[in-house]
């Protein structure tokens, strides 16, 4: 067998034309040749969705505050939780017999599917029927790294492939101005995994997220240096052109006719990348539907970015918006001050998302995802006796939201015990919510592998399945 | 696709009974092993043996052969099937009458194949010894040398021919740069260029083999290996001091330490008999796992994680073997059982490093500073003695001091009543201890009998009392309390209070920030505190405003406050008062003050308390203290982290499914038994299994590290999948070749140095990289060496030559890790607030290997070409080519100012004339003399943008404004910038980031 070393295009492909060639095939691995991966690309099957959006929402978000409600935590509100409940667990930072707490906020139903939602979450409880709301979401990890690691790259040890990274190898990009997987930021700081969350593991680096940044460049080093003009750049690039064409033609390496093309691929960068990014051509109507502020980032631009993306092509968009860890140690991260705050961030956005990209008629190819790393206790954390409300980290139970994408809207999926500690119901584990994202995809998951230090590796690792009663 | 006509088998007359090895086996092996053998195993299925073809498909999952039933046998029903989708083999004419009624016959007798023997050898190439094999006697021609003849001898059965030897600008600048990651100056290519002695190229490899940046670049190399980074990774990813590891593997390169000390040192220097520093310090290869500091985390379970590490690790790095398949379960594919994995996990299972700590920890003091920290520790000793030693003068100067004190009346009160629930308990000497509940701040009221004696003056003492945290005298966590406001009152026979005025606090000891004063101005976020001061009795005065008369009985009431949280609360507190007016002398300690007013029969223990004191003070001794302090304060020896074995070794268990929460059997360190028995005298600990690697006999050690030495220099080893020997990874391309080298390493003492020498003297090696596009065609990625090498070098070369180029490379070699410019906003993303400081002068400019690795978020432009982030091992990067890389070389500030710095060069030390000086900068980045059409294009960019920048001196000033010093060699701003553009795209092109 030859190795599996894919970093060189093979002659085939490099004398496929370059001048055809796209950034989006290039980052795609297109250009890769097609040794070394066992034989197992997609799309296996016709694709219900072509895209995907993430809307993470680092640090998890309190269900029992937003999605499940739990009449019963009121009986025991402030009580120590029922021992059943606890026996033989370990919490990241509750001691001792911890005491139930009841949600501070009302509930109410919305829409023809009658989907119980938060107050905090008006404009998402307004789009209701569209949703696909899962309240049995369970995870194997309850620490936010390993968490976030296991939900975006189907393993909670660091190394592997992330989801988007899979979907930029597997089916490659549709846009040849863009890489095919990009990241957003968004919140104080970034997510606790790091960029790992978006890394390629042992596929080849060009399936990694590319990170459109808030502020500075959009993309690491897309501005010219200070003083160059665009002129004086085209200037530069023909002469670099010019020389690398001489040193190609005396030396034949077919690694500089890519070079040559990466060049020319980075100067369209530098324009398709600010055009994106430039919300100029958006009318006002949809700036306020998004709650998007010329000028200023954060999550509602990067929701709007992320419809523009998938409008251009790209394969996954991967937002991540920092600030849902409610432990409730300050106000800075408790149930009373900072958890509304996070809704106000994100809440108009996630709905305007939706509604924008139903009314572009984007949303049935478009897969939205909105959901934490793992879910959080139904009791008070009181962390060193703090007298700010907070929930603990949680990993049996979390609700998640889908749009989009063939999933069927309306749908409330799963249920968990009365004081919403166990998932009782149609649990969804991380590796069905992955197989079935796959199958929308035209992806058999179990098709979709890399062969790696011995053995054939996928993003469901050897569990996952696909729950069609998710889909429409 | 096989051709019938190929084909010659022996079938089995029909009258015999079937033989698997003589009539099943070829037929298997010319029909199906193509798609169902080592390599591709459609199907997880292997019918390249016996046991295999019985084990089934999906790797074992589901069988194909049912032993006496021919019905019951999918592979009977695949390749009698009717249906041409279905039927096996897929592609060539289905399988002959004869050649079916084989099938049958063998699976009717009971599908019998010969039994492997439990104790045969392994047939797996990897796991035999090497032996020295025969050189193929291939002539002299061409061939240098013995690797020559094996590489040869290959190339001639595919039908290929050598290329001719590259020129000798081409081989020094490849050479430079493989050895030491360095492009040559100017000076090194013409002097190689100029010696027409024989054994120049000799020269040039011995100049670089003994260069600091030689060592510099294999250490490099091996920080991929090693995970090495300057953070612990997860979510805080804190920093962690381990440079001193670091430092030691260039070293190890630098006077070329065998690969088997090495090995040893590495894995288990801290057990060899009188380890010394430098082999503690090498252990720190295995301590350069992550650890999690995160919130609730089983310490155990990153103590596993960490082992688990070492265990994959070490099976990558020296075994070439996925060790961490048998984890969960005994490997599938390699002879390596889930059992034998935790008797390799055993031997680095009884370390004591757990969890969050960094504990062991060593202090590693560089050998140039051994000879200055030995003589500080040893003035240190020398004025801790003086300042111990009493002498007459001191006996004098104390006895000449006069006690200032005056007389204090201690109150004995009443009432004591804590506002949040603390126990106040009154004790012998009129103090009161504060115990029992510890409320997070507290509020005191005290009363007292009442006293008519006259007072001036007030006065709080806090004393030390073992009740409390490091003795008090606050009850916080570290001993100290914040006294943050006083009220006095005077209450009379009514029960009616009026406030009595303090002024002029005072303390013997203020921690700095926490005055006495803070106590008395009204202000409940000031206070009194003693930090500093801990675990000894300080006192606190102040004078009353209006003096209490004497003769005149007077009840008084206290209310203290102590809002500052945190438990800052006093721990025993004792109140006086006095008649005597305010001396104006510094307050003394109260312990201290009454030992001096007594001073006359102390016991011993006073005396030497009141001397203790006295030390600290006496006017004699001010420049022994001085002198101690700033000793004190200068920074100690660099520590790093090590491993440290316990003293009783820690039980391993086999974990059920590699779950810490499910140990399961116990078992005893020991080797997997395909890789050969351990050394007779192998102790049963990490210095047993390193030896049991560098024994010479292991099948694995030599071979993994030489193919790692050959994909440095050319690109790809002859196995490919450096981590991977088994019989999942790449079959070597050159086998003899690889067993000679392994061979001949060991035979020359594990010397890297000489086993690169042999290879960069070969023929092989010396080879023109250009390629027709024929050759491209018929070997795209040279598998049979038939030319030159040729890829883009790595990230922190490209930063390394841009830097030499430009001529602002520092070559200070070792120490902390530097932090070179790198864009805003990078660390943001990371869960931690520590941020990213550039570094000033030279330290910007060193080499990529001393830049600051943090795994959460490491150096952008070193991730853009492809360096791993450490996390866990990587035994080769892939090589991607990408416009984030065009985007990061084009404008990345920190190469922006390189090509500023290059085209300063070139004004400063190239020849006059454009043409002239621009052949002069494209031969530095390149080694070659540049021809007419290029110093035509590069000419006519520089007079293009010379012209722009003159009419736009605003452009000009942006672009090439740095912040340090720059000899431009008189140049105004529009002509460095239009140098710098070209620099720019000198620095950018192909060849300039290629070793070719």
């Amino acid at each position: 067998m030859d190795a599996p070393l894919p970093q060189r295009p093979s002659r085939r492909d490099v004398l496929g034309g370059f001048a055809a060639a796209s950034l989006g095939s290039l980052l795609a691995g297109r250009a890769f040749g097609e040794g070394g991966a066992s034989l197992a690309r997609g799309p296996h099957f016709p694709a219900k969705a072509k895209h995907v959006i993430w809307l993470h929402m680092a640090g998890s978000p309190s269900q029992l505050d937003l999605f499940d409600e739990k009449p019963k935590l009121r009986d025991f509100d402030r009580k120590p939780i029922p021992p059943e409940f606890v026996a033989g667990e370990r919490f990241a930072f509750i001691e001792g017999t911890p005491k139930v707490l009841a949600s501070p906020y009302a509930f109410a139903r919305h829409g023809e599917c009658g989907a119980n939602l938060s107050e905090l979450l008006p404009h998402t409880a307004a789009i209701a029927d569209k949703l696909t709301i899962v309240r049995s979401m369970v995870t194997d990890q309850f620490n936010h790294t390993p968490a976030q690691i296991f939900l975006n790259t189907g393993s909670p040890v660091l190394g592997r492939p992330s989801v988007g990274a899979w979907l930029s190898y597997g089916l490659g990009s549709e846009c040849d101005d863009l890489p095919a997987f990009v990241v957003m930021l968004s919140g104080a700081k970034g997510p606790s995994g790091g960029t790992s969350l978006w890394g390629s593991g042992f596929l080849p680096t060009v399936h990694q997220g590319v990170r459109l940044r808030g502020d500075g460049d959009p993309v690491l080093y897309l501005s010219n240096p200070p003083g160059v003009d665009d002129a004086c750049r085209r200037r530069s690039l023909d002469a670099l052109r010019a020389l690398n064409e001489r040193r190609l033609a005396d030396v034949g390496d077919p690694e500089i006719e890519t070079r040559i093309a990466q060049y020319d691929l980075s100067l369209r960068m530098q324009a398709s990348v600010p055009a994106l990014a430039d919300l100029a051509s958006e009318s006002q109507e949809t700036l306020d539907l998004y709650g998007v502020t010329p000028g200023e980032s954060g999550f509602a631009r990067n929701a709007l970015l992320a419809r523009r993306l998938v409008e251009r092509g790209v394969r996954h968009v991967h937002l991540y918006h920092w600030g849902w860890d409610s432990h409730g140690t300050s106000p800075g991260d408790d149930l009373m001050t900072s958890l509304p705050q996070r809704c106000l961030e994100t809440d108009r956005a996630s709905a305007a998302l939706v509604t924008d990209l139903e009314r572009r008629g984007l949303l049935d190819e478009t897969i939205v995802v909105w959901g934490g790393e793992f879910g959080r206790t139904p009791m008070n954390e009181a962390r060193n006796g703090s007298t700010y409300l907070g929930r603990d980290h949680h990993p049996h139970a979390f609700s998640i939201w889908l749009a989009g994408g063939g999933f069927r809207p309306g749908l409330q999926y799963g249920a968990t015990d009365e004081l919403g500690y166990f998932v009782v119901e149609d649990p969804l584990p991380v590796h069905d919510l992955h197989a079935t994202l796959l199958h929308q995809l035209g992806i058999d998951h179990e098709k979709l592998t890399y062969f790696f230090q011995g053995r054939d590796f996928r993003l469901t690792d050897v569990a996952g399945k696909v729950v069609t009663e998710l889909l429409a | 696709m096989l051709f019938p006509a190929l084909l010659t088998l022996s079938l089995a007359a029909p009258q015999d009974a079937i033989d698997y090895a003589r009539d099943v086996a070829p037929l298997f092996e010319a029909r199906c092993v193509e798609c169902h053998g080592a390599e591709k195993r459609k199907a997880g299925l292997r019918l390249d043996s016996g046991a295999a073809v019985l084990a089934g498909s999906d790797h074992g999952e589901v069988a194909v052969v049912v032993p006496g039933d021919l019905d019951g046998s999918l592979l009977w029903e695949l390749v009698t099937s009717d249906d041409e989708d279905e039927r096996m083999p897929p592609e060539g004419a289905a399988l002959s009458a004869d050649e079916l009624d084989v099938l049958r016959r063998w699976i009717v007798d009971g599908a019998r194949v010969p039994a492997a023997a439990p104790d045969a050898a392994p047939t797996h190439w990897a796991w035999t010894p090497p032996v020295r094999p025969a050189v193929p006697a291939v002539g002299d021609g061409w061939a240098r040398g013995d690797v020559d003849r094996f590489v040869l001898a290959r190339m001639q059965a595919q039908g290929l021919a050598p290329a001719p030897e590259a020129d000798r600008a081409t081989l020094l600048r490849r050479l430079s740069l493989d050895l030491t990651g360095l492009p040559p100056t100017l000076a090194e290519l013409d002097a190689f260029l100029a010696d027409a002695a024989p054994g120049a190229y000799e020269r040039q490899v011995e100049r670089l083999l003994a260069s600091d940046a030689y060592a510099e670049h294999m250490a490099r190399a091996w920080l991929d290996l090693a995970r090495y980074a300057d953070t612990n990774g997860y979510e805080k990813d804190e920093r962690r001091s381990m440079w001193r590891w670091r430092d030691w593997v260039i070293e190890a390169y630098a006077r070329d330490l065998g690969y088997d000390a090495f090995t040893v040192e590495q894995l288990a220097g801290d057990l060899l008999p009188d380890a010394t520093l430098e082999q503690r310090i090498a252990t720190g290869f295995h301590r350069n796992t992550m650890v999690n500091a995160e919130g609730g985390v089983d310490p155990e379970e990153y103590r596993v994680a960490a082992v688990v590490d070492r265990v994959d690790t070490t099976g990558a790095v020296w075994l070439g073997t996925t060790l961490g398949c048998a984890r969960c379960h005994s490997h599938k594919y390699d002879p390596i059982s889930q059992r034998e994995y935790f008797r390799v996990f055993a031997y680095f299972n009884s370390t004591k490093d757990v969890g969050p700590s960094d504990q062991p920890r060593l202090e590693a003091p560089r050998a140039q500073d051994v000879a200055a920290l030995a003589a500080r520790a040893s003035e240190v000793a020398a004025l801790e003695a003086e300042l111990a030693t009493w002498t007459p003068a001191l006996e004098a100067e104390l006895a000449a001091l006069a006690p200032a004190a005056p007389r204090w009346r201690v109150l004995a009160a009443t009432e004591a009543a804590s506002r949040d629930g603390a126990t106040l308990t009154k004790l012998a000497d009129g103090s009161v201890l504060v115990a029992g509940e510890s409320p997070e701040r507290d509020a005191l009221t005290l009363a007292f009998a009442p006293d008519a004696d006259g007072a001036q003056q007030l006065r709080i003492e806090v004393l030390p009392d073992d009740a409390h945290p490091r003795r008090g005298p606050g009850r916080a966590g570290n001993g100290n309390f914040v006294l943050s406001e006083l009220r006095a009152f005077l209450v009379d026979e009514a029960g009616a209070r009026t406030p009595l005025a303090l002024a002029d606090a005072r303390a013997d000891y203020e921690q700095p920030g926490w005055p006495a004063a803070g106590v008395v101005d009204g202000d409940a976020a000031t206070g009194w505190a003693v930090d500093g001061g801990i675990g000894r009795a300080h006192q606190w005065v102040a004078r009353l405003a209006v003096p209490l008369p004497a003769d005149v009985p007077a009840r008084l009431e206290l209310e203290l406050d102590e809002a500052y949280g945190g438990r800052h609360t006093i721990g025993r507190l004792r109140v006086s008062l006095s008649n005597d007016a305010p001396s104006g002398a510094a307050l003394l300690p109260p312990d201290v003050e009454d030992l001096l007013a007594r001073r006359e029969g102390l016991a011993d223990a006073e005396r030497e308390t009141l001397r203790a004191w006295f030390r600290g003070q006496a006017a004699a001794l001010a420049p022994a203290r001085e002198r101690l302090a700033a000793l004190r304060a200068l920074p100690g020896p660099p520590t790093t982290l090590v491993m440290e074995e316990l003293p009783a070794p820690r039980a391993t268990h086999v974990l059920e499914r590699g779950s810490f929460l499910a140990p399961g059997e116990e078992v005893a360190c020991g080797v997997p038994a395909v890789m050969g028995p351990l050394p007779d005298d192998a102790p049963a600990n990490r210095l047993g299994f390193a030896r049991w690697l560098v024994s010479g006999a292991h099948p694995l050690t030599a071979r993994v590290e030489v193919n790692r030495l050959w994909a440095q220099l050319f690109g790809r080893g002859l196995v490919t999948t450096e981590q991977d020997f088994g019989t999942q990874g790449a079959t070597p391309t050159h086998p003899a070749l690889l067993d000679w080298l392994a061979v001949e390493f060991v035979e020359r003492g594990w010397s890297t140095k000489a086993l690169l020498r042999e290879l960069v003297t070969s023929a092989t090696y010396r080879q023109d990289s250009r390629v027709s596009a024929d050759a491209l065609a018929r070997d795209p990625a040279n598998v049979w060496l038939a030319r030159g090498a040729r890829y883009r070098v790595d990230a922190e070369v490209v930063r390394d030559t841009a830097l030499a180029l430009s001529g602002l490379l520092d070559r200070t070699v070792g120490g902390p890790s530097v932090f070179p410019p790198q864009v805003p906003g990078i660390w943001r993303q990371t869960y931690s607030d520590d941020r990213w400081s550039n570094s000033d002068g030279g330290d910007r400019f060193r080499r990529g290997l001393y830049t600051f690795w943090r795994r959460t978020a490491p150096y952008p432009t070193f991730v853009a070409f492809d360096a791993p982030s450490r996390e866990v091992v990587c035994t080769r990067r892939s090589r991607s080519n990408t416009p984030l890389q065009a985007l990061a070389l084009l404008n990345d500030p920190a190469y922006v100012e390189l090509a500023v710095g290059l085209a300063a060069r070139a004004l400063r030390e190239g020849p006059q004339g454009d043409r002239a000086r621009l052949a002069w900068a494209f031969r530095l980045c390149t080694a070659r003399a540049a021809d007419a059409a290029e110093l035509d294009v590069l000419a006519a960019l520089l007079d293009g943008e010379r012209a722009h920048f003159a009419a736009d001196p605003d452009a000009a000033a942006a672009l090439v404004r740095v912040p340090f010093e720059l000899d431009r060699g008189g140049a105004d701003d529009a002509e460095l910038a239009a140098w710098t553009l070209t620099a720019n795209v000198l620095l950018n092109l192909a060849e300039t980031v290629t070793r070719s």
